[in-house]
C-alpha cells in the first residue's frame, strides 16, 4: 500500500540530491510524476544518480555549491532552462563537521557547517523565492534536524545550523503567507546515510539510544512526508516544523 | 488532489457527524477507507450516513451512538464497529465542544468542568478503548484533533485552551508508550475552521481569531481532511507523539 501523490507537471529542486535523503526524496517525486532537478556539489555521485533514477527528460542534473550564490544563481537558470519553471524547492543539502565538544570545536569547521547548513537554505530561498512568488505558488521544504530543536551534544555547529534554519523557515514562512508560497521545514532523527561516515560509532549509538521506536528513520519515510508537503494539499501549514524522529521528539 | 491509500482500513470518526469529523469521514471513504462515525448527535449522524451511504459508500460507513464521555458507551460503539468491520486500524478523536467565551475568572466551574470532559477525558476514554485491539494487531494510527489554543492559550477560552494543551501532552505520553507497537499516535492543531463550533462563539472572538492567521482566512475543512488522510496512512511510519501544524502561518512552535 503505497498513497500516489500528485505531482503532475510539477518542477523541483532538490539540493544534495544525489545520495540519502535527497536522492530517496528524487526517487518519490519522480514515482509521484514531477520533474525533478538534482542540485549536488558531487559531480561522480551526481552522474551516477542521473543514471540510476532513469528520469529521462524529466530530470536534470547540475553541479552546484549551496554556499555559493553565484553558483546556485546558474543552477536556477539552468532549471529554468530545463523546465520553464520551478514550483518546489527542497534545501536538503548538508554536511554534519566533526563530533567533538564545543570548546574543542575548530572556529574554522563550525563557520564551515554553518556556511553550508544553515547560509545554504538561506541562499536556496533567496534565489529561488522571488520566481516561486511571481507564479503565485511554491512549495518549499527545508531539511533540519532534531539536533536543531534538542541540541546534540559534539555536534555544536550541526545543532546551531539546523535551528538556524528551523528560525529561518518560520521567518520565511510568514513573509510568504499570503503568496501562494509555503515554506515548511522537517526534523528527521539520524537515518543511516553515508553522513554516518562522518560520525563516531559512539555519536550513532547516543543518538540511536534517545529514539522511541528503537530504530532509525529510513530515507524513503522522509520521502514520502516530504512529497506530501510539497503537493498542492499541503495548503494551510506554513512556518511550521515537522517531527519524524520515531517519538523522540517533545515539541 | 492526492490517492492516499486507506484500502482494507477501517477508521472510527469521533464527531463525524458534522464539520471537521465530517470532512475527514468523506475523505477517508474516498481513499478507500471504511468508517464508523461515533456521534451523540442520533439525528445529525443518522442524516450524514444517510448521505454518505447515497454517494456510493452504502456499506462503507455506519453509525454509532456514542458519548465520549461515558467509557461504557464507547466499548458498546467499540463492539458494534467490530461487529461491523472486524476490527479498527484507524481512531481520529475528533469530537469536542467550544464552550462559552468569557474570561478565566468569569468562567462557571461548571462549564470548565464539562469542556475539560468532553474535550480531553473524551480523548483519552477514546484512546483507552481502542489502543487495546491496535497493539493485538500490531498495527494503528491515531490523530487526536488538538487545537492551535493548546498551544498558545487563547484569552476568553481558558478551559477549552487548558483541554487541547491537555490532548497534546496526552498524545505525547501514549505516541511513546507505544512506539514499538506499530501503533502511532499524533495530534494536529487547526486554527479555526469555519465549523458550528465557531457559530458557538462571539463575532468578536471570530475576528481576533482571523487577525492571528498569516494567510489572512480560515481553514477549510476539507484542508484538515487531506492531512488527517496522510497522517492516517501507512506513510506516515516514523512520526508519533507528534504535533502537527494546520495553522495558516500562525503557530510559532
Amino acid at each position: 500500500m503505497s498513497n500516489q501523490i500528485d505531482l503532475t507537471d510539477r518542477a523541483g529542486i532538490i539540493t544534495g540530491g544525489a545520495r540519502g535523503i535527497g536522492y530517496a526524496v528524487a526517487e518519490r517525486y519522480i514515482a509521484s510524476g514531477a520533474r525533478v532537478a538534482l542540485w549536488d556539489s558531487d559531480a561522480a555521485a551526481l552522474s551516477a544518480a542521473q543514471e540510476s533514477l532513469r528520469g529521462g527528460d524529466r530530470l536534470v542534473t547540475c553541479l552546484a555549491d549551496v554556499s555559493s550564490q553565484p553558483s546556485i544563481e546558474a543552477a536556477f537558470a539552468t532549471t529554468l532552462a530545463g523546465f520553464g519553471k520551478v514550483d518546489i524547492l527542497v534545501n536538503n543539502a548538508g554536511i554534519t563537521g566533526p563530533n567533538l565538544k564545543t570548546w574543542e570545536y575548530s572556529a574554522e569547521d563550525f563557520r564551515k557547517v554553518i556556511d553550508v547548513d544553515l547560509t545554504g537554505v538561506f541562499i536556496g530561498c533567496k534565489v529561488v523565492v522571488p520566481h516561486l512568488v511571481a507564479n503565485g505558488y511554491g512549495r518549499i521544504v527545508n531539511v533540519a534536524s532534531v539536533a536543531g530543536k534538542e541540541g546534540n551534544p559534539n555536534a555544536p555547529a550541526y545543532s546551531a545550523a539546523k535551528a538556524g534554519v528551523i528560525g529561518l523557515t518560520k521567518s520565511l514562512g510568514k513573509e510568504l503567507a499570503k503568496t501562494g508560497v509555503l515554506c515548511n521545514c522537517i526534523t528527521p532523527a539520524a537515518a543511516k546515510t553515508d553522513i554516518f561516515r562522518q560520525m563516531t560509532d559512539e555519536h550513532i549509538g547516543f543518538m540511536l539510544s534517545k529514539i522511541p521506536m528503537g530504530r532509525f528513520v529510513e530515507v524513503a519515510e522522509i520521502a514520502a512526508l516530504v512529497a506530501w508537503l510539497s503537493s498542492d494539499e499541503c495548503s494551510f501549514t506554513t512556518g511550521a516544523v515537522f517531527d519524524i524522529t520515531g517519538g523522540r521528539s517533545t515539541y | 488532489m492526492n490517492k492516499i491509500d486507506l484500502h482494507g482500513r477501517i477508521a472510527v470518526v469521533t464527531g463525524g457527524a458534522r464539520g471537521i469529523g465530517r470532512a475527514i469521514t468523506e475523505r477517508f471513504l474516498e481513499s478507500g477507507a471504511k468508517v464508523a462515525i461515533w456521534d451523540s448527535d442520533a439525528a445529525r449522524m443518522q442524516g450524514t450516513v444517510g448521505e454518505l451511504a447515497g454517494d456510493g459508500h452504502r456499506d462503507a460507513v455506519i453509525g454509532c451512538n456514542a458519548d465520549i464521555t461515558s467509557e461504557m458507551s464507547l466499548r458498546g460503539a467499540l463492539d458494534t464497529t467490530l461487529a461491523k468491520f472486524g476490527k479498527v486500524d484507524i481512531l481520529i478523536n475528533n469530537a469536542g465542544i467550544g464552550g462559552p467565551n468569557v474570561t478565566t475568572w468569569e468562567y462557571p466551574t461548571e462549564e470548565f468542568r464539562r469542556v475539560v470532559e468532553v474535550d480531553l477525558v473524551g480523548v483519552f476514554l477514546g484512546c483507552k478503548v481502542v489502543v487495546p485491539h491496535m497493539i493485538a494487531n500490531g498495527y494503528g494510527r491515531i490523530v487526536n484533533v488538538a487545537s492551535v489554543a493548546g498551544k498558545e492559550g487563547n484569552p476568553n477560552a481558558p478551559a477549552y485552551s487548558a483541554a487541547k494543551a491537555g490532548v497534546i501532552g496526552l498524545t505525547k505520553s501514549l505516541g511513546k508508550e507505544l512506539a514499538k507497537t506499530g501503533v502511532v499516535c499524533n495530534c494536529i492543531t487547526p486554527a479555526v475552521a469555519l465549523t458550528e463550533i465557531l457559530a458557538q462563539g462571539s463575532e468578536e472572538h471570530k475576528q481576533y481569531m482571523l487577525s492571528k492567521i498569516p494567510m489572512g482566512r480560515f481553514l477549510e475543512v476539507g484542508e484538515i481532511g487531506a492531512l488527517v488522510a496522510w497522517l492516517s496512512s501507512e506513510d506516515c511510519s516514523f512520526t508519533t507523539g507528534a504535533v502537527i501544524d494546520i495553522t495558516g502561518g500562525r503557530a510559532t512552535y
